[in-house]
């Protein structure tokens, strides 16, 4: 029971990272038309930078911290070399090219920093409690970082949401999602609304990695794997929606982690252990994509339809 | 006649220059090796290129197709059968299978939904594969032998196994065209224009681009299969996303309007990332830009560039740039 409690709250984190890089992904989506293959780069960069930055300056918050400024402006500089170019540009052009996106900045990451994974700083002042967790249930210890991502993860969306429903520049964003036409024809620099919204969601993604640094191997490549959850998630949740996205990196994580931790213990039950082992660990990888296939069946617009019908 | 000629000409200049290759100092293995590889990658790409030029259908789940024919070959292998009469239409008619049941559900959502749902479809593939323990897992398996043909070790021979893959490119080839120019082919091209339209003229587009997925799917299961023979090891990344980002790119590179186009893209991407990779430590640092920048500036790719170099020299009259299309 408390395996259960460890596994559905390891979820619940790993949904609240997937949040943070799906949110700002189905933003550009939603707002711009436009499908960036290269947004798991940005939570890739966040982590390494964070990493990096941690140990430079001795503090993982530090660390944390400047990394959200470095994503910022790494988000500005490929808006404004290769993204730009490609508002106008059919889906299959934006996947191309951000395709090879991908392959540059994993190719300069691998160059910069090596193929091997990096070291990073512990989160200092989260040690308290014994071995650095919190009772959550009387004999069983969660580490308290986990709780405290969890924790960003129910304000950064409250945040989020007050951003965008209730501010002027959120009222644009939304117009825009929907009728970008009609609000450039108001007056409103769209251009200029499509680089911030990028590089807020650019931002965003890096946070998730840096936050994601401690937890997860910080190495080339790491993008890629949240990139493709991250897709299911707004396909899930339906394009252009911030509650949609919410709910689906919830659903997608909790899923993969209780998948994992569960099926092959399920499985044991009608098969013999080793390949109750095997098969539960590959049925467990599948587990989201077979929901997501069968959520796109029944409800081809997801199972919160918002924004832009795509 | 002259037009059809001047229109597939790139096509069958890049044929022939495969044909010619072997003998124009290309013939050592390494370079055979290399060629037949593209080759077989082109096989692919061209099947794709008919979902994603000739139906708008773009799948970003197709080389599961090619890990199902690979895969095929190896799962024979390990029951020690590799007479090709058995070994390759099970690959075929496994692919064709996955295909159908895939495509029959993915062909029910369109656009951006139609990516993600090849895309999962894909995903699942790939993590099957990589549970069969008996064949390797996550580290592969490598091939006892090629297959056979009639007891034969026929596809030994490097210089057999060119001609061959370069006949069946060609095969694959002519017949996507000519399915392209069928009626067929014209209502698959209609339904991407305009879905109601077909429909009003009495077309239901879904069993014809079910067909034309599930013909796609058994010509990636070929391709599988062959690119089992050419590598003699098989493991999940044949199955991997990437992979299938790849074979669109090829697509993309080579241009969309013509199926010819993906044997260019295929040949340009494998060449490249060859010679480049011999040349940096780093290739991808040059590699992906180069990518980019051919889809900023090269939209109708590499069968696209010299009508639209000719027209820049000419640009008296630009209407000559649509002439082709």
């Amino acid at each position: 029971m408390s395996m259960l409690l460890v596994q559905a709250l390891n979820g619940l984190q790993f949904g609240v990272l997937l949040f943070l890089v799906a949110a700002g992904l189905s933003l550009v989506f939603g707002v711009m038309d436009l499908i960036n293959l290269a947004h798991g780069v940005q939570y890739m960069l966040g982590a390494y930078v964070a990493a990096t930055l941690g140990v430079w300056t001795g503090s993982f918050w530090l660390g944390a911290l400047l990394s959200l400024p470095v994503a910022l402006l790494v988000g500005l500089a490929l808006e404004w070399l290769v993204f730009r170019h490609l508002y106008r540009r059919d889906h299959l052009s934006q996947v191309l090219a951000t395709f090879g996106v991908i392959l540059t900045v994993d190719e300069a990451t691998r160059a910069l920093w090596g193929s091997a994974p990096q070291t990073v700083l512990e989160p200092s002042g989260l040690t308290g409690g014994p071995m650095g967790g919190v009772e959550i249930v009387a004999g069983l210890i969660y580490p308290t970082y986990r709780l405290v991502i969890i924790g960003i993860g129910i304000v950064v969306p409250l945040l989020l949401w007050f951003l965008v429903e209730r501010t002027r520049a959120g009222m644009l964003v939304r117009a825009g999602a929907t009728h970008p036409a009609m609000v450039s024809a108001l007056g409103v620099d769209i251009r200029r609304l499509f680089t911030v919204v990028f590089a807020f969601g650019a931002m965003l993604a890096g946070f998730a990695g840096a936050l994601a640094s401690p937890i997860f191997p910080v190495a080339p490549g790491m993008g890629d794997t949240v990139l493709i959850l991250c897709f299911v998630v707004i396909v899930i949740g339906g394009v252009g929606s911030i509650r949609g996205a919410f709910i689906a990196a919830l659903l997608v994580g909790l899923l993969d982690s209780v998948g994992r931790a569960m099926l092959p213990d399920l499985l044991r039950l009608v098969l013999d252990p080793s390949s109750a082992r095997q098969t539960g660990a590959a049925l467990a990888s599948m587990l989201v994509y077979i929901v997501m296939a069968a959520i796109l069946f029944f409800r081809p617009a997801g199972l919160f339809p918002g924004g832009r019908a795509a | 006649m002259t037009a059809p000629l001047r229109k597939h000409a790139l096509a069958l200049v890049t044929l022939l220059a495969l044909a010619a290759a072997p003998f124009l100092g290309f013939g050592d293995g390494f370079a055979l090796g290399l060629l037949a590889r593209a080759m077989i990658l082109g096989m692919a790409a061209v099947s794709l290129s008919l979902l994603v030029g000739g139906a708008g259908l773009v799948s970003l789940g197709h080389a599961a197709t090619m890990g199902i024919g690979a895969y095929a070959v190896v799962a024979f292998d390990a029951a020690g059968v590799s007479e090709g009469l058995i070994v390759f239409p099970a690959a075929i008619a496994a692919a064709a299978a996955y295909a159908l049941v895939t495509g029959a559900v993915s062909l029910r959502t369109s656009g951006v939904h139609f990516i993600m749902i090849t895309l999962a479809f894909g995903q699942m593939a790939f993590f099957t594969t990589s549970s069969f323990s008996s064949l390797g897992g996550d580290d592969g398996y490598t091939l006892y032998a090629r297959t056979e043909w009639l007891g034969m070790r026929i596809m030994d021979n490097r210089l057999a196994f060119h001609f061959l893959c370069l006949g069946l490119l060609a095969l694959v080839w002519v017949g996507g065209t000519l399915l392209l120019g069928s009626r067929f082919g014209r209502v698959l091209r209609a339904a991407r224009e305009n879905p109601q339209r077909a429909l009003a003229v009495g077309f239901q587009p879904y069993p014809y681009r079910l067909v034309a997925y599930v013909m796609a799917g058994a010509v990636g299961g070929l391709a599988g299969a062959l690119l089992a023979n050419a590598s003699e090891f098989v493991s999940p990344a044949l199955l991997s996303w990437t992979r299938s980002g790849e074979l669109l790119f090829m697509v993309i590179l080579g241009g969309v309007g013509q199926i010819g186009g993906a044997i260019l893209g295929a040949l340009a991407i494998v060449l490249l990332e060859e010679s480049l990779s011999h040349l940096l430590v780093y290739w991808r640092l040059v590699f992906g830009p180069l990518l980019v920048l051919s889809v900023l500036f090269l939209p109708d790719g590499l069968i696209g560039a010299p009508p639209r170099l000719r027209a820049a020299f000419r640009f008296a009259s630009p209407k000559r740039r649509n002439a082709d299309a």
